[in-house]
């Protein structure tokens, strides 16, 4: 399986879009990361509820079981295509608690509109 | 939506000129369009979602349509045409049965009188395959038309699944646009909203923006679209945006809740939050009267 870092940048619309891909080192893992593996299916995350703390990098790593699928997570202005056979890095900071929604913005079938689940940001 | 609030829209709309709704039940359809020769009016269905099976939902998800296209067919004057702004079928993974279900919505709506009618697809019609079957039944996914002085364009914002419209098209737009005046009427024909009504619950376009910009070099532009559900009206700067209703659920106000879920049947008040619209076209004003038309049992 291919592994990707995606680097973010801030466009005008607000939303941090991929800049580059290079392949990933183990090196590239800071010790105080939470990391989060988060596989995508039709129709689910799994995990679907994830919970982290402010103030601390978190490293998402998204991979798709079956189809292309999409992962927005607009509070945080992140959103990434999810294919099979990558593994897509999304490094972010959480600046605020509370429980946010994330969801599948890449249309995948039937079950499309419940593809979602949470983020929740505690002190 | 209630008359106050009706004739509020009315009056912020009608005060830039640009377009006039008017959204109520009790008028009969067809009855009061006053005909002159630059008025014309045409008819809009969405959402049908042909092969939709939940009883909760709609328990006569096989008789939504045709009542609708028998509603159409009772108007006491018929409109010039009619325009189905997609989700024509509920979407499917099974490629026999995708086309099963637009042979049979295309054979429900061949019984309309009017035999000039319009589609577009919808995320349900066109994402999964990007447009395939849908091309089979219903031919171009982005297309224009010229009625009475009225330029219509077609686009497709459903076809990439990541509900782009994407450069192509857009340079396609950008081109058809030049061969136009900067004050023709123009109606806008598509399924997503193109600006960002509620981009969490997946009601936007990832580039409606740059539609948007496109379109705004033009003064008397008029998007007409579906995809949410529920009759909504928003301006963009001078452009004005017109949500229709499904014909086959409701869905909840944008962003009333932390995720959307259909609205269930209630058998005390049947139908309710369905129906279609007709749209008449003043064309001198550059305005458009929308009168929305409930489904009827």
């Amino acid at each position: 399986m291919k592994r990707l870092v995606i680097f973010l940048v801030a466009a005008s619309d607000g939303y941090l879009h991929q800049q580059s891909i290079i392949r990933s080192t183990a090196q590239d893992v800071r010790r105080d990361e939470q990391i989060i593996r988060i596989t995508a299916s039709s129709f689910e995350f799994k995990p679907s509820e994830i919970t982290v703390r402010k103030g601390v990098p978190v490293l998402l790593e998204l991979t798709s079981k079956d189809r292309h699928h999409g992962f927005k997570l607009a509070e945080f202005h992140i959103r990434v295509d999810v294919k099979p056979g990558v593994t897509e890095d999304v490094r972010f900071v959480p600046n605020k608690t509370g429980t946010f929604t994330f969801f599948c913005d890449v249309f995948c079938g039937d079950g499309h509109e419940d593809m979602s689940g949470t983020i929740t940001v505690v002190e | 939506m209630t008359d106050i609030i009706n004739r509020r829209d009315l009056l912020k709309l009608a005060g830039v000129g640009v377009a006039v709704f008017v959204s109520g039940t009790r008028a009969r359809a067809g009855s009061s369009l006053q005909k002159d020769t630059e008025s014309f009016y045409f008819v809009q269905l969405s959402d049908t979602h042909w092969g939709f099976n939940g009883p909760n939902i709609n328990p006569d998800s096989q008789g939504t349509l045709k009542k609708a296209v028998a509603g159409v067919n009772s108007l006491d004057e018929q409109p010039d045409f009619v325009v189905f702004t997609g989700d024509l079928t509920q979407t499917t993974d099974d490629r026999k049965v995708r086309r099963d279900r637009m042979a049979e919505f295309r054979d429900i709506v061949s019984h309309l009188k009017v035999k000039t009618v319009r589609f577009m697809p919808g995320e349900h019609d066109a994402s999964l395959d990007r447009g395939e079957a849908y091309q089979e039944f219903f031919g171009d996914l982005h297309y224009t038309f010229d009625h009475n002085g009225v330029h219509f364009i077609v686009l497709d914002n459903v076809s990439d699944p990541t509900a782009a419209v994407g450069e192509k098209q857009l340079q396609w737009l950008q081109s058809d646009l030049k061969q136009v005046s900067d004050d023709a009427r123009i109606v806008v024909l598509t399924h997503r909203p193109l600006f960002d009504l509620a981009p969490d619950w997946d009601w936007a376009t990832r580039d409606g923006a740059a539609v948007i910009n496109t379109l705004m070099t033009h003064s008397n532009v008029t998007v007409l679209y579906g995809h949410i559900h529920q009759e909504h009206h928003h301006m963009t700067g001078h452009i004005a945006h017109h949500a229709a209703k499904s014909l086959m659920w409701a869905l909840p106000e944008p962003g009333s809740a932390p995720r959307k879920s259909q609205i269930p049947w209630n058998p005390a008040e049947p139908y309710k939050g369905l129906g279609f619209r007709n749209v008449a076209a003043r064309v001198r004003q550059a305005r458009y009267e929308i009168e929305e038309i409930p489904v009827k049992g």
